[in-house]
C-alpha cells in the first residue's frame, strides 16, 4: 500500500496508459524473459533482427506502472537500432527518457534493461549456432 | 469526474457534525483542562463528556478509557505497557501473523528485548484456531493480542472465545478494534478483553486521536511521562478538539452503525457478486460470512495490484492493494501470505472498503470499469499467456 505512484511523471503515466509495442512476435529472433511473479514483476521482450538491426520489438509485462512504462519506453528506444547500439542502452537512459522515476521504482527500469539484454543474448546465441552448423 | 472513495479502511472523511463540534475548542473554549479557572474547566468538561461517550459505546466505565494519539499508540501502549509491567510474572506474548503492524512491530521490538513472542497462523479465511491459542499458553504467558477484525481481508476473529480462554488462563487479553469500533457492536465485557484499541479517523472522526480501554486492575506501565494527564498514564496536555471530535464521532456511530452496517453489507455483497460474475480468474480473500460489512478483498490473477490501482484512479476510483512494488521489501501483504495466498496472487490483490457516502451507483461504476481494466492489463501480461 504505497502512494509512490502519485510521483510518476506525465511521461510515465502516458506510457502506462498507452503502452507502445505490446504483444509478441511470431518466430522472433530473440526472446528475453526476466523477473519473477513472486516478486511482482515479469517482463518478456521479443526482437526481430534484420542485417544486425532490430526491426521489430514487442513486450509483455506483469508489474507496476513503472515496469509497464519502462518496458514500453525501452521498446521505443531500441526499434531501428543495431544490436550493438541496443546493448548500450542502460536503465539510466530509460529512466531519463521517462523524465525520471520515484527512487523506490528505479529497480523496475533495471528489469527493462535486463529483458533487452536477455533478448539480445538469446539472438546472439542463435546466431552462433547458425554459424556452427 | 466524480471521485469514488472506496478506501474507508485506510481513513474516512471527518463528518461535518464532528468538525462543528470540534471548532469551539480551538478558539473560544481553548483552555487547558488542567487549569482550575473557567476556561480550563470548560475544556475538562468536554474531555470527560467524550470519555463517557467512548466508554458507553463499548460498555466500559469512563475511568477505564485513556485518550491516545491514535490506534497505533493505543496498541503500543497496551503491548509495551503490559509487557513491562508484568515481566516478573512472565515474558511470553501470543499474537497472530495477521495483526496490523502497530501490533506486529511492537511484538518484534519486545522480541528483541527478552520477550518471547508466539505468532499464531490463521486458516485460509484468516481465522485463528482456538486450540492453537490454548496450546500456546504457558506459565510464562502474560498477554494474548488478537485483532477484533482484520484491516485487509475483513475477517472477524472469534474474540469472545479467545477472551474466555485468556480469562480462564489468567492472561491479559488485548484486541486491536480499530476496524470494528464505530462499525459493528463491540462490548468489552462480552468480548472479555482487558485492553482494546480505538482509532477515531476510521469512523468519521479526526486523525491523530484514539483511545485505549484498560480494564480496571490491569497492570500497565505508563506510556508518556511528564505530567499527570490521563491518570499519569499518558502525560501531555489533552488534544481537546480532537478528543471532542472522537466523542462526537462515537455518538453518531452509536446512533447509526446498525443501519449503516446493514446497508454497506448489501453493497459489499453486490460488489463481490458482480465482480465474480464479470471477471474470471479472481478469488475473494477473507471469510465468506465472518466479515466486516464494508470489506471486499480480491485477488485478480495475472495482473499486478499497483497497475490496477492506478488504472482505477484514472477512472476516479480510490482503492487499495496488498502488492508492495517500490517498498523496501518486494514481499506482498503479510496478511494475504498468512492466508496461504501465493505471492503472485497477493501481488494482484485489490481491496475496496465501503463507507457512509457510498451508494449503489458507486458499486455499479466499479462493476462497469474494472472488467475493462483487468482485460487491458491481462492483454499485456506474460503470465496469462503462460497459463493458456
Amino acid at each position: 500500500m504505497t502512494d509512490l505512484w502519485s510521483l510518476y511523471s506525465e511521461k510515465v503515466m502516458e506510457h502506462f496508459k498507452n503502452p507502445r509495442n505490446v504483444g509478441e512476435i511470431e518466430n522472433p529472433d530473440g526472446v528475453g524473459r526476466v523477473g519473477d511473479p513472486i516478486c511482482g514483476d515479469v517482463m518478456e521482450l521479443y526482437i526481430k533482427v534484420k542485417d544486425g538491426v532490430i526491426v521489430d520489438v514487442k513486450f509483455r509485462t506483469f508489474g507496476c506502472a513503472a515496469a509497464v512504462a519502462t518496458s514500453s519506453m525501452v521498446t521505443e528506444m531500441v526499434k531501428g537500432k543495431s544490436v550493438e547500439e541496443a546493448l548500450k542502452i542502460s536503465n539510466k537512459a530509460v529512466v531519463e527518457a521517462l523524465d525520471g522515476l520515484p527512487p523506490a521504482k528505479v529497480h523496475c527500469s533495471v528489469l527493462a534493461e535486463d529483458a533487452l539484454k536477455a533478448a539480445i543474448e538469446n539472438y546472439l546465441g542463435h546466431q552462433k549456432l547458425k554459424k556452427q552448423t | 469526474m466524480r471521485r469514488i472513495y472506496l478506501d474507508h479502511a485506510a481513513t474516512t472523511p471527518t463528518r461535518p457534525e464532528v468538525v462543528k463540534a470540534m471548532l469551539p475548542y480551538f478558539t473560544d473554549a481553548f483552555g487547558n483542562p488542567s487549569s482550575i479557572y473557567s476556561y480550563g474547566q470548560e475544556a475538562r468538561g468536554a474531555v470527560e463528556e467524550a470519555r463517557t461517550r467512548v466508554a458507553e459505546l463499548i460498555g466500559a466505565r469512563s475511568e477505564e478509557i485513556i485518550f491516545t494519539g491514535g490506534g497505533t499508540e493505543a496498541d503500543n501502549h497496551a503491548l509495551k505497557g503490559v509487557a513491562y509491567a508484568n515481566e516478573r510474572k512472565g515474558n511470553h506474548i501470543i499474537t497472530t501473523s495477521i495483526e496490523h503492524h502497530a501490533v506486529l512491530e511492537v511484538c518484534e521490538f519486545l522480541g528483541r528485548r527478552g520477550f518471547r513472542i508466539t505468532y499464531l497462523p490463521v486458516d485460509e479465511y484468516g481465522l485463528v484456531d482456538l486450540d492453537d491459542i490454548k496450546r500456546a499458553i504457558t506459565d510464562k504467558t502474560i498477554l494474548i493480542s488478537v485483532m477484533n477484525a482484520n484491516n485487509e481481508v475483513g475477517t472477524i476473529e472469534p474474540v469472545e472465545e479467545i477472551g474466555k480462554i485468556a480469562r480462564e488462563a489468567g492472561v491479559y487479553f488485548h484486541t486491536d478494534a480499530v476496524q470494528t469500533v464505530g462499525h459493528i457492536p463491540v462490548n468489552v465485557d462480552k468480548l472479555k478483553v482487558d485492553l482494546l484499541a480505538i482509532s477515531a479517523h476510521k469512523f468519521y472522526g479526526p486523525k491523530g486521536v484514539g483511545a485505549l480501554y484498560v480494564r480496571k486492575g490491569t497492570e500497565l506501565v505508563s506510556f508518556i511521562h511528564g505530567g499527570g494527564q490521563e491518570k499519569g498514564r499518558r502525560a501531555s496536555t489533552e488534544n481537546v478538539p480532537a478528543i471532542v471530535g472522537l466523542g462526537k464521532a462515537v455518538e453518531l456511530a452509536g446512533q447509526e452503525m446498525g443501519k449503516e452496517a446493514e446497508r454497506q453489507a448489501y453493497l459489499r455483497d453486490r460488489l463481490i457478486k458482480g465482480l465474480v460474475e464479470k471477471i474470471d480468474h479472481i478469488r475473494v480473500n477473507g471469510h465468506p460470512t465472518e466479515r466486516l460489512p464494508n470489506n471486499v478483498n480480491l485477488s485478480v490473477d495475472f495482473v499486478e495490484g499497483e497497475s490496477l490501482l492506478l488504472s482505477l484512479d484514472l477512472e476516479g476510483i480510490c482503492a487499495s492493494t496488498g502488492s508492495a512494488c517500490g517498498l523496501a521489501s518486494p514481499e506482498p501483504s503479510h496478511v494475504l501470505l498468512a492466508l496461504g495466498i501465493p505471492p503472485e496472487q497477493a501481488h494482484g490483490s485489490l481491496r475496496f472498503t465501503l463507507g457512509r457516502e457510498n451508494v449503489e451507483a458507486d458499486v455499479e461504476r466499479v462493476l462497469e470499469v474494472l472488467p475493462g481494466i483487468v482485460a487491458r492489463l491481462r492483454a499485456m501480461s506474460p503470465l496469462l499467456k503462460t497459463k493458456k
